[in-house]
Order: C-alpha cells, then structure tokens, then sequence
C-alpha cells in the first residue's frame, strides 16, 4: 500500500498507532513483545517458585560425578568410573553412528523400492507397494520391538558356534550371526601395513583419474576406451603387489569360538542392537524415501523422456542423463528431511537396548541422579544442533538447484 | 474457534483437580482421594488385575494410607510411574507419595529432598540363569552377556559387582520386564539381573521354571521403601506409622479377622494404644483414633499382605527370609507405637 | 487336377472366423509373459519375489492358522497346541477390551467411548467430503461437546458452558468483524471468558450432580482409545495455531516472524519424545505451584505444539505456492490483512495443504503410541506394561503387536486413501 503522492506531514496521534499501518505493526511488536516477556517471566518465574519450594535446584555439577555404569558399545574409551559428560558423549556418538548407517541404507532400500514400484513387472510392483503401505501406516515404535523381536527368536544364541565341537561353523570359516551380534573377521594392522594402504588409496585415485581422462576423450575425439577392466586392474594389482612384497602385514583377527564359555571372542562385533536398531531405521524410512523416489520420477514430464527417445539415447541412458538429474531436485529435500527423521527416531534406540544419547543421558544419567530438567535441557539442545545443521544443509542445497530463471 | 472448547474444558478438567492448601494430608482429605505412585506393572507388587483393579505388595501400602486418611480403601488414585518419571511426579506433586520398590539411598534422601519413611521390603540384586549354562557362581560370569531390567539402581550394582571381582560382562539394558525376559529366553543374553524378588516373579511365569537357576550372590541391598517429599513431616508421619501399624500387628498377633475383637480391649497395652481403644496416638496423627485398626481391618497385618501378593503359597512364592519379624530373625521392626 | 463339372471356383462368402490368437499370445500366459517374465532380468525378479513371499508365509501361516482362539490363559493355549506352531490368539478374545480401552476404564461405560467413535464419523464427513451438506458442520462444531461429555462425564454443565462461552464468542465476533477483524477477534475471547468465568460461578453446585454422567477421570483412559484421542484432539487443535504460525512465520514483522521461526524450528529440531519427556518430567515445574495438571492435558499441549509446527510448514508450503497476484489482488481491492488472508489467501493456500495436512496427521497419529514411554497405558503401553505382567498372559508377544500392527494399518491406510482421492479430486493441474 504504498503512497504515490508526496504524504503531507501529519501531526502524530495517538489513534494512529491503530489506524496508520505505518505504526500499526509497531504497535503489534510492542503488544506482542510485552505479552512475551509476561508469558517468560510468568513460566520461570513458576520453575523458580517450584524449585524453591522443594529445596532443588538447576545444576549441571552432576555432569562432572562419576556415572557408575557400563555401555556396551563404546566409541571411546568408557568405563564405569567415566564421567556422566563421557557418557553422554558416548550416547552422542553411538546416535551419530546409527543415523549415519541408516541414513545410507535407507538411502539404498528406497531408491531400490522406488523404482521397482515403477517396474514393468506386475509381481515386483505389488510387492513393493505393499512393502511401502505396510511400513508407512504402522507407527515405527511397532516395527522396532518387532524386528528385534524377530532378530532374537530367529538367530541362535552364540552358544551354537561355541566350544570344541559346536553345533554350528563359522559361515566361510569367517563370520559368526548370532542374536547378540555379528561377528566378521578383524584386519590386523602389522608392520609395513601402511604401505599398503596408501598403495590402495593411490590405486582409488588413479582410477578416478582414469575415468575422468576416458570420459574427456570421449567427449572431444569420440574415441571410447574400456573402462570396467582397467577399473578393476588399476584398483587390486599393485595393492595385491604390494601386500606381498610387504610380506602380508595385514592379518585377519577371527571370532574364537573357545576362548569364553559364553560369548566368541576376537573379530569385530557388531552388536544385535546395532543391528536391530540399524536395520529398523532404516527399513522403515526406506518405505518413506521409496515415494520421495517414485515422486520425483513421476515429477519428470513425460515429454523429457520422449524427447530423449527421439535424440536416439538408450533407455539406461534417458534414466541416468535426463530423468534422474530433475528427479533429483525433487527427490532430495525430501532425502534430506527424512534423514532427519532418521536421527530423530534413533532416540527410540533405547528399546532394543541400544546406548544411544537419549539412553545414556537422558535415561540412565537421568535416572540415576534425578537431574530430570538439566539431562532433558541438554538432551534437547543436542537434536536441536544436529538438526539445525541438516536444515542449514537443505536451505544451501535448495538455493544451490534452484531453477535459473532467465 | 470450536476447537479451543477443548482445551478449555480440558483445563477445567485438569486443573479442576488442584487444590491449594498447607498440608498434604489437607490436601488429600480436600480431594478424597489419595494420589499414590506406583510401577507401571510388576506381578506381585503393583499391578492391574483382569479387572483393572491394582493389587499388590506395594499397592497394599498405599491402601493402607487411604484407609488411614479417608476411611476407605478404594479412595486411591494409583499413577503408575516409570523410573524416569517417578521423582517428579513426587517432587512436583503430582503424587502424594510414591510406593514403587525404590531403594532408599543417601543422594535420593538428601539431594532430591526426599523422605524414606520406612522399608517395607529388604531386596538384593540377583542373577537368573538358564540351568543348563552349568554357573554355580555369579563370579564365573567372566564374559557373559547380561540383561538388565534399567531403571533403578540395578545398571550401578552390576557395574560394581563386576568391576571389584575384576571380570568382564556385556550389558544389554532392556526397558520392560516382558522384552528382558523374552530376550533372556531365546538365548540373547546369558543372564538375567534385576532384583531377587523380581526374578522370582519372572522365573514363576516362565513354561518351564525348573530350567532357571537364580544364583546364590546377592550384589546389592535393596530396601526398598514408601517416600514422600520433604517439607511436610506430618505427611511423612502418617505414612511411616501406616507402614509401623501393620508392622506391629503382626507383631502382636492382631490380624484382619481378630482386630475388630481384640479392639474391645486386650490385657496388652501396646495392642489398645495400636488400636485406638486406648491413649491418643491417632489424635497426635491427625488422624481417627481407629485408624490403624481400620488398616488391619481392610489390608491385613505385615505377615498377610506378604502372605496374600508375594509370600509362598502365591505364584511368586517368595520365602519371608530377611523380611521376617526381626522376633523370627529378620529385618523388619517396627519403633513401639506409645 | 480342377475338377471342370464344378467350374465354379470355391469362393467363400462370409469372413473365416478369426483364429483365436496363439496361446502365447494371449490369455494368463500372454499376461504372465508381458508382466512376469518380459525379459530375463524381469524373470529373475519375478523368482526372487516369489522365493521372498515364500520365506515370509512359511512361518507366518500356519502361526496364523493353528492359533488358539479359546484360552484363559499362555499355560492353557500352550497345552492345546502341544508344542505345535501356533498363535496364542486368546489373549485378544479375553483381553480385547483392555487393549481398547485400556484397564481401568469402567466396563459398564464403554458403550459412552463407542457411542463417542461412531459420532466422530459424523461430525468428521462434512470436514472430509465436501459434498455434503453444509448444514451438517454444525453438528461437527458440537461433537467435541458431546464427545467430552460422552468420555470424561461428570457435569453435563462443564460442557454446556464451554458451549455457550463459545457461541457467545461467535456472536460478538460476527458483530464486531465488520468493523475490524482484530476488534472482532479479541472481543470474541473476552466475551467468551467472561461467560465462562461469570457462568462458572453461577452454576450452583447442585446442578453439577444433576444431570451428570459418572466422571471418568482423564487417567482411566487408556488402550486405542487413547491413541486415537490424542491423535483427534491434536490435530484438530494443531491445525489453527499452525495456520497462526505460518502466517506469523511470512509477516513482516520481524518480531512476530522470529518468534515463530524459532518457535517452529525449535520443536520440528527435537524428537517428539523428548517433547514427551518434557510433558512428563519436566512440565510440572511450569505451572503455578498450587495446580496440579494431570499427565493427559500436558501431553495433549505438547503433541499439540508438535504437529501445530509441522502443520506450519506445510501450509506455509501452501502460502508460498500461491502466485504472488493472489495477494496483489487483494490489496487492489483494498481489504485489510485479516480480509485478505480469510477471503482470498487461505482458502486457496490450505486447498492446497490439505493432502500434507493429511499426511501430518497420519505421522502424528502413528507418533501417539511413544506416549507410552511415559507410563501412558494406550494401546502400546498394554501390550508392554499390563497384559504381559499379569501371571495368566506373561510371555504373550507377537499376537499383540501383530493385533496393533493390525489397527494402525487399517486406520492409517483408511487416511492415507483418503488423502490420494483428495489428491486426485483436488488437483486442477491439467497433465
């Protein structure tokens, strides 16, 4: 509403702080800024009265007291006599890990789901659907206690792969899956391993060169040079040269299945909660991310492919040159709001077991020192980091793919 | 605009049921009912039965309360609480006092400002492991798996009990007692931990009880006990002699079906002062002078309602052991009622 | 050899009929051929979908088929199914109306919750389908009423009063509106507090007993019947104040728009049960020292701040797609903000919202049963809390949560239909 003609000067009223729309939102703000203040003051005032009253206080001290208590999967070092702070990291980090896990193979699962629901075939298609449906409309707390659930009864205890002779082989002689965990084999770094490694990384490098060089060529002469068996040459001959030259550094550390009476030892674990938790996630976003996938193909106007059609490209080629590149500007703020929901449903961790931050802080800590308000506070200060960071990850990817508008 | 109705009504409601006033035994007599915390579900102690009614060790605690404060036993709203929960429905008042086996230790009495008044059941922490694992001894657990039933003290003891033995352990700590035992069955974990009196319980419900061992260490002391906040020593009173009176009829001799008789008057003075046809002890409490007879009355001595929720003949079948009359050896005693 | 006698040469004088196509092309082989096994990659797919639908009935069938129906108890179907494969289906036919309506909600009351469902349906069709008549949202506006009145009872007065607060409210509202919109608005909330608080204390307490249903207090409630009352009362609630947050969120003013940024940002940045716990541990400490809330209403305001941030997102979404003409027009007309915004923005904005309503809903409705993480016996919380620890049914656990698993599926497959044929009714693009 702007004024086109010079505004005569006006003599301020009060009633103007209504009636002009000039003040008019001033007056708002104050209004409302006053309101707020009495709304805070009002609540903290109540928290101050309560806690008085009772003798208790907001104190963070507790973070620095002994917690007392074992994790089973620990990122760093942790034990009993830690800190309630390292526990809580602990939970940080345990949190981290299975997000970061489930976000990537909900990531796989949904993709794969997306566009198999899409498949010409009819079988594939209703199956898929009905993997969608089902995960999308029962709550994911269900799905958790049923897959563990599953888990446990469905593998054999760790005692089947025990002893002399037990009533189970290690599968290939390697790994163990048991419902308290999978074992698989563990490198051992020896002497001279190093070499090898960088050997390995310099190999990854030099593919990566080589694509880019074959691809260039092709691009300017149209001359196209193999690329899958050179891929594979670059990337294991010189390691596999080097592990031997090195005289075999790295050994494998297997699951011993006569050193405890109850658990195999040696390997790496990783435990069925993990697992559990892991795996839920992941499924049941998967379902989500499958229609973010079949949205976005279905977003792609029917005239792109068509158009591609005629300019004589295969139909692997429309998918991955001329669909999937706009599918993917749909597809992946959603992506991305589902991995926050990822993050968000790994505090349910707790209910398979699994020593995520909200069951160390705001679950053990919180029930063993009674601090509910500050473990709370900070509980929710850190999903509040963690998601802040992917929003502020969204809003840069957004303006990054907005359409340029000429 | 409908749609605030609601909320409006629903604060009308809620708030319908606060009540300002100095003392909580004020407070309860204003509202009727007695606002008692309980387990959200634990055979034997606090749980619902099939028809909704709670029933249980603790849950005779707080009837006891009621009959004591209002005349009847029904006049009790259980709040089943969890362990994170718990503190502050006491803390904030949600509850006027909490029956939830919780163990009376020194940082919940002086740094969350509450009061014990008395221990109505002296647990320990146990294990329970299937027969065929051939352990005779929780210390040969060097490397076991052990589930644990979170939300008391338990995840402190185990840690202790396996560090000053120096021995490895795995903890899966599990959240309900239905998923601990569930995967304690299908072989997850190697042990079961929690405390002896809930094992027992478990064990009871198991297909085949006779397969499970509980081992012989105790790792902790338990005594659990009723709580109420600090800050109101009356309250604290009534409940603490709630507890003595049906302590002391034990005691004595005085049972649900003997007390209306013997209170027509005894040749024993401490059985008139417990049952009001003497002195003025329930006077001193605020309370009637029958108060404590009415609780015999409805619940039963110490000795009954063990008997009746937990006690030998019941699914749990829980022996008296340290929760005897520290007449036959045991630990419970209550302070003379004079 | 031509056979002269018969010069005439064999000529047919109507069409052959039309050979039926070869088996292969046509029929279930032509179907199976075109959509099972089209080329080899399909066919592998195809077996490999067959193998996985084999793996999941081969124990899900016969637990499904042998399960015992007729218990009292886990002893008695173990007995009956002698070691056989089997679901333990009895607990449902005994425990059904705890898992409903939770275990202490009376027996005698229930058909008061089930009367209260069944009217729900009514008062929520004119919302859904826009056919109906229009008249028919007038019962919608009472339903909440009766439905309190049905499911807590007490005083049929609590609920009158509401209502007359209410409609007094409405009626200052539509005298003052013409003049001004925030006159309007604000003189409809004074004159409905007045009421409530004048008619508060004219009711004697007399009447309260008249005329009252036996009160249930908020926490008997329990089992699916809670889930779904959170679920009904949250969204219902959430939906104005996320329509407030989202246009607070595009104002310019910038005090308001931070508020409801960080507002917004704040609760859509933490886990809902957190929030939970928040409602349960932590709450209490807010309200006045001498009030006690009861563990029902807090958990409704937090659910309610939940959904009401997401539900700003998406129709903030809905804001934002309109074109930018819509609200040049509007000024061009000269309304007012509020005139704009009730006249030409909004309808227009939620129409488009409405599916992403929808779908906020359904999350929100499945997000209800963490309340039983904070000792809440809804339907989760029986299955977890009460039913396993009764002697008769401990060890209970894949027929209930398959029983659960159940009820959501069809409740929220029902929303989630719903919300694609609105989809589909709704869309005005031509594709």
């Amino acid at each position: 509403m702007t004024i086109m003609t010079e505004p005569p000067k006006e003599a301020f009223r009060l009633s103007m702080l209504i009636n002009d729309t000039r003040y008019r939102s001033l007056t708002f703000q104050a209004i409302a800024a006053i309101a707020l203040a009495l709304i805070i003051f009002y609540l903290a005032n109540n928290v101050a009265t309560n806690l008085a009253k009772l003798g208790l206080n907001i104190d963070f001290s507790f973070l620095g007291a002994q917690a007392g208590y074992d994790i089973n999967q620990t990122l760093i070092p942790y034990s009993s006599q830690s800190t309630n702070l390292s526990a809580a990291f602990v939970g940080i980090l345990n949190t981290l890990l299975v997000a970061f896990l489930a976000c990537i193979t909900a990531t796989i699962f949904g993709v794969l789901a997306g566009v198999l629901r899409l498949s010409n075939n009819w079988l594939v298609r209703k199956l898929m659907s009905f993997y969608v449906e089902i995960f999308r409309n029962i709550p994911v707390l269900i799905w958790i206690l049923m897959i563990y659930g599953v888990m446990t009864i469905s593998l054999s205890g760790p005692k089947a792969y025990l002893g002399a002779e037990p009533s189970k082989e290690l599968f290939l002689g390697l790994f163990a899956f048991t419902n308290r965990g999978i074992y698989v084999p563990a490198p051992i770094w020896g002497p001279g391993s190093m070499v090898v490694v960088v050997t390995f990384i310099l190999s990854v490098i030099a593919v990566i060169a080589y694509r880019r060089y074959a691809t260039n060529l092709l691009y300017r002469t149209g001359k196209l040079l193999p690329t899958g068996l050179p891929t594979i040459a670059i990337l294991l001959i010189p390691t596999i040269f080097m592990f031997f030259v090195m005289g075999q550094p790295i050994g494998l550390d297997l699951p011993d299945p006569l050193a405890n009476r109850f658990n195999l030892r040696g390997g790496l674990q990783i435990g069925a909660p993990l697992i559990a938790i892991w795996f839920a996630l992941s499924i049941y976003t998967g379902a989500f991310i499958a229609e973010n996938v079949r949205a976005g193909i279905q977003a792609v106007s029917k005239g792109q492919t068509e158009a591609a059609a005629a300019l004589g490209l295969r139909s692997a080629r429309i998918m991955s040159l001329v669909v999937l590149p706009q599918a993917l500007r749909v597809i992946i703020p959603p992506l991305i709001s589902q991995y926050l929901n990822i993050t968000k449903n790994s505090s349910l961790a707790i209910l398979v077991g699994y020593a995520d931050v909200t069951a160390t802080l705001g679950g053990i800590t919180l029930n063993q020192t009674g601090r509910a308000i500050e473990c709370i506070l900070l509980l929710m200060l850190f999903y509040l980091i963690i998601s802040l960071t992917i929003s502020s990850v969204i809003n840069v990817y957004n303006n990054s793919i907005k359409l340029k508008e000429r | 605009m409908k749609k605030s109705v609601i909320f409006s009504a629903l604060t009308i409601a809620g708030l319908s049921a606060s009540a300002a006033a100095a003392g909580t035994l004020d407070d309860v007599k204003a509202r009727g009912k007695l606002n008692c915390g309980v387990t959200t579900g634990l055979v034997g102690f606090a749980a619902p039965n099939a028809d909704g009614r709670w029933e249980g060790f603790d849950v005779a605690v707080c009837r006891a309360v009621a009959v004591a404060t209002l005349g009847d036993e029904n006049a009790v709203e259980f709040v089943p609480t969890t362990g994170k929960t718990r503190f502050t429905a006491l803390a904030s008042g949600e509850i006027d006092m909490l029956a939830r086996n919780t163990t009376w230790t020194l940082s919940r009495d002086a740094d969350l400002k509450f009061t014990f008044v008395g221990v109505n059941y002296y647990d320990g922490q146990g294990f329970m492991a299937p027969k065929d694992l051939g352990v005779a001894s929780a210390k040969d657990l060097d490397g076991a798996t052990v589930c644990i039933q979170t939300g008391t003290t338990t995840e402190l003891n185990l840690a202790d009990f396996f560090r000053s033995n120096n021995i490895s352990y795995e903890p899966v700590p599990i959240e309900t007692n239905a998923e601990a035992q569930q995967q304690y069955l299908a072989g997850a974990c190697d042990v079961f931990t929690t405390d002896a009196s809930g094992l027992a319980a478990t064990r009871a419900t198991f297909e085949n009880p006779a397969d499970h061992v509980l081992l012989p260490e105790i790792v902790s002391k338990e005594p659990l006990g009723p709580l109420v906040r600090h800050g109101d020593s009356e309250w604290g009173d009534i409940v603490r002699w709630s507890l003595n009176a049906m302590i002391t009829a034990e005691e004595l001799g005085i049972t649900s079906a003997n007390a209306a008789e013997m209170s027509a008057g005894t040749n024993n003075p401490e059985i008139n002062r417990l049952l009001g046809s003497e002195g003025t002890l329930g006077e001193m409490l605020g309370l009637s002078a029958d108060w404590a007879k009415n609780i015999i009355m409805t619940q039963g001595n110490y000795g009954e309602v063990f008997e009746n929720n937990i006690g030998e003949n019941t699914a749990i079948g829980l022996s008296r052991g340290l929760n005897s009359q520290w007449t036959d050896g045991g630990l419970i005693y209550s302070p003379p009622f004079r | 050899m031509v056979d002269s006698t018969k010069s005439v040469a064999f000529v047919r004088t109507e069409d052959a009929p039309s050979l039926p196509p070869p088996s292969s092309a046509a029929g279930p082989v032509k179907w199976l051929r075109e959509n099972l096994f089209a080329t080899p990659a399909n066919a592998i797919l195809t077996v490999l979908s067959l193998i996985a639908i084999y793996l999941l009935l081969r124990d899900f069938l016969p637990w499904l088929l042998n399960g015992v129906w007729n218990s009292d108890s886990l002893a008695g179907c173990r007995e009956v199914l002698q070691g056989a494969t089997g679901g333990c289906f009895a607990v449902l036919t005994e425990r059904w109306n705890q898992l409903l309506f939770g275990f202490t909600y009376p027996t005698d009351l229930y058909w008061r919750p089930t009367v209260a469902f069944a009217l729900f349906f009514l008062a929520a069709a004119p919302v859904l389908f826009f056919d109906l008549p229009r008249k028919l949202l007038i019962f919608t506006a009472l339903f909440p009423f009766i439905a309190y009145y049905l499911i807590w009872g007490g005083s049929i007065w609590t609920p009158i009063l509401s209502l007359v607060g209410i409609i007094v409210g409405y009626i200052v509202y539509s005298r003052l509106v013409v003049s001004s919109f925030a006159a309007g608005f604000f003189g409809a909330i004074l004159a409905a507090v007045i009421v409530w608080i004048v008619g508060g204390s004219f009711v004697p307490d007399g009447f309260a007993v008249e005329g009252s249903m036996r009160s249930v207090p908020s926490r008997d409630l329990g089992g699916f019947m809670l889930n779904m009352m959170l679920g009904v009362t949250c969204v219902s609630l959430s939906v104005p104040i996320g329509i407030a947050l989202a246009l607070g969120r595009q104002s310019s003013m910038p005090l308001i728009k931070f508020v409801c940024v960080i507002f917004i940002e704040f609760i859509r940045g933490v886990p809902l049960i957190t929030l939970l716990f928040v409602a349960s541990v932590m709450l209490a400490y807010f309200f006045p020292p001498e009030a006690t809330v009861d563990l029902f209403l807090r958990v409704v305001i937090m659910i309610t701040l939940f959904s009401a941030a997401y539900i700003a997102e998406v129709v903030r979404g809905g804001l934002a797609a309109l074109p930018k003409g819509q609200y040049e027009a509007g000024d061009s007309l000269g309304l007012d903000y509020p005139q704009a915004m009730r006249l030409i923005i909004l309808p227009q904005a939620l129409k488009i919202s409405i599916p992403g309503i929808v779908n906020i809903a359904v999350g929100l409705f499945k997000d209800t049963v963490l309340v039983s993480v904070i000792s809440m016996f809804d339907l989760i919380g029986m299955i977890r809390g009460p039913i396993p620890a009764s002697p008769d049914w401990n060890g209970v656990y894949w027929e209930l949560f398959g029983f659960a698993s159940v009820l959501f599926f069809i409740c929220c497959y029902g929303i989630s239909q719903y919300s694609q044929w609105l989809e589909r009714r709704l869309a005005t693009d031509h594709r």
